[in-house]
């Protein structure tokens, strides 16, 4: 198991600088989609179920959801003509 | 402040609170060695006291119910503080998304995210009563059920449209149940004052561990918990939708 | 090895608060503060984990078998779903402030009057 661990708490720190790093909002609510399913994994491998099922709900569906909401409209305030819905 | 100043003083203000924070951590116990009493005493006592078979959930909504309280309300508010943002302004005004919905879709949704979506509402919709009332069981509890509840709603409006949402869970009714739900954990407390203990002492009848009505106010907890999170998650994607689909500025393009 | 999880805690506070202090993009600075948040979930699990333990839910397991520690979960799994809805309090914020500049850009908010 202390390999499993190893691997799942760099990984953990790379999707977290990957986060930070993209500066494109768009992109960003995508790794940050991921970023949340690795720690969700991360908790499982802390043996606190309670805990990862709640950082899979939040934050791998209902945080980027409310941040492509939001970015949809910025996008509909700037009238750039876009429609990719 | 040049944003490349800015940049250089975080960096070693960085460096400087890193230095401190390793320092600090190293001060801890070894990883994987757990030595404080806390944790193996509940552990022992939680199963006989309260009749809960998750520990988790009886820490959570018995020995420290007035912290959990606490962060209901502090969800309560940021919902309370979303809606009052995204109200329409003086100078905007509400068109019914009924009249451009047809032309609003530049790529319709294909019919297979429509199909999978609507045959999924059921299962999520059960999946989520389901974790909120074996909270005390089994991994689960009011918070995790009521997000997966309000996922629901967001498969409805996923295969259909924003009015299917509307028509499906009318604004007034997901006020009421996040009000409900928020109200609902105070009357539990009350319950307790009322029945001659403290506030929030579980009063009701325990049962034995294992059994769906066990543990007294715990379900029952729960329950008001899962309503308030799916209320409350409801009405922030509501809020948001109507932003980008009902409420127009003068000049803006949909 | 037994040092790790405390690292990447500081790490990902670190890390977070640097991007909040050179974003560019209002949005973009509040998911960075959602990652610094993260790392205080990763130092309160760090603290309660005991290896070789199991998880604390005593249904088809007797009382008695080595568990990790349950207040730190209990902390922790409602920070996340709070902690979320603050995220979203932020992104309405960042939606009217847009409303009212017409950027997202947090270097030229308060500069431009509407």
């Amino acid at each position: 198991m202390i390999v499993l661990e190893v691997c799942v708490f760099l990984l953990v720190a790379a999707a977290g600088t990957a986060v930070v790093l993209t500066r494109d909002p768009l992109n960003q609510a995508i790794v940050a989609s991921f970023y949340g399913l690795i720690l969700g994994i991360m908790f499982f491998v802390y043996q606190a179920p309670d805990v990862a099922l709640s950082q899979i709900v939040v934050g791998a569906v209902a945080l980027p959801l409310m941040i492509l909401l939001a970015l949809a409209k910025v996008r509909a305030l700037a009238g750039s003509g876009k429609d990719d819905r | 402040m040049t944003p490349a100043v800015r940049r250089w003083v975080f960096l070693v203000a960085a460096a400087g609170a890193g230095a401190l924070l390793l320092w600090g951590l190293s001060g801890l116990p070894d990883y994987g060695v757990y030595a404080g009493p806390y944790g193996d005493v509940l552990n022992q006592v939680a199963v006989a006291e309260r009749k809960a078979a998750n520990v988790v959930a009886a820490v959570t909504f018995d020995y420290r119910g007035i912290d959990t309280m606490g962060e209901e309300f502090i969800l309560f508010a940021a919902v309370l503080g979303v809606a009052i943002l995204l109200r329409a302004q003086r100078d905007e005004t509400e068109q019914p998304p009924d009249e451009d919905a047809a032309d609003r879709h530049a790529t319709s949704t294909s019919n297979a995210v429509r199909v999978v979506g609507l045959a999924l509402v059921g299962p999520v919709v059960l999946f989520g009563i389901y974790v909120v009332a074996h909270g005390h069981l089994t991994p689960g509890g009011g918070f995790q059920g009521g997000v997966v509840l309000a996922t629901g709603a967001l498969l409805v409006y996923l295969s259909g449209e924003f009015v299917t949402l509307r028509r499906v869970s009318p604004e007034l009714l997901t006020d009421a149940a996040e009000s409900t739900g928020a109200a609902g954990y105070v009357a539990v407390g009350l319950l307790g004052l009322a029945a001659g203990a403290t506030f929030l002492e579980n009063v009701l009848p325990l049962g034995q561990p294992g059994q769906l009505l066990s543990a007294g106010t715990i379900p029952l907890l729960n329950l008001v918990v899962g309503v308030e999170v799916a209320g409350g998650f409801v009405l922030l994607l509501y809020e948001f939708l109507e932003q980008t689909l009902v409420i127009r500025r003068p000049g803006e393009v949909t | 090895m037994s040092f790790l999880p405390y690292a990447v805690a500081a790490w990902l506070l670190l890390v977070g608060l640097y991007g909040v202090v050179t974003s560019r993009n209002l949005v973009h600075a509040i998911i960075c503060l959602s990652v610094a948040q993260s790392s205080t979930y990763i130092l309160l699990l760090s603290v309660g984990f005991r290896r070789g333990g199991t998880a604390p839910i005593f249904l088809d397991v007797p009382v008695g078998t080595k568990a990790v520690d349950p207040v730190v979960g209990a902390l922790t799994l409602t920070d996340i779903v709070v902690g979320a809805t603050v995220s979203a309090l932020l992104l309405a914020l960042a939606v009217q402030a847009y409303k009212h500049n017409g950027s997202l850009d947090p270097e030229r908010l308060g500069k431009a009057q509407d």
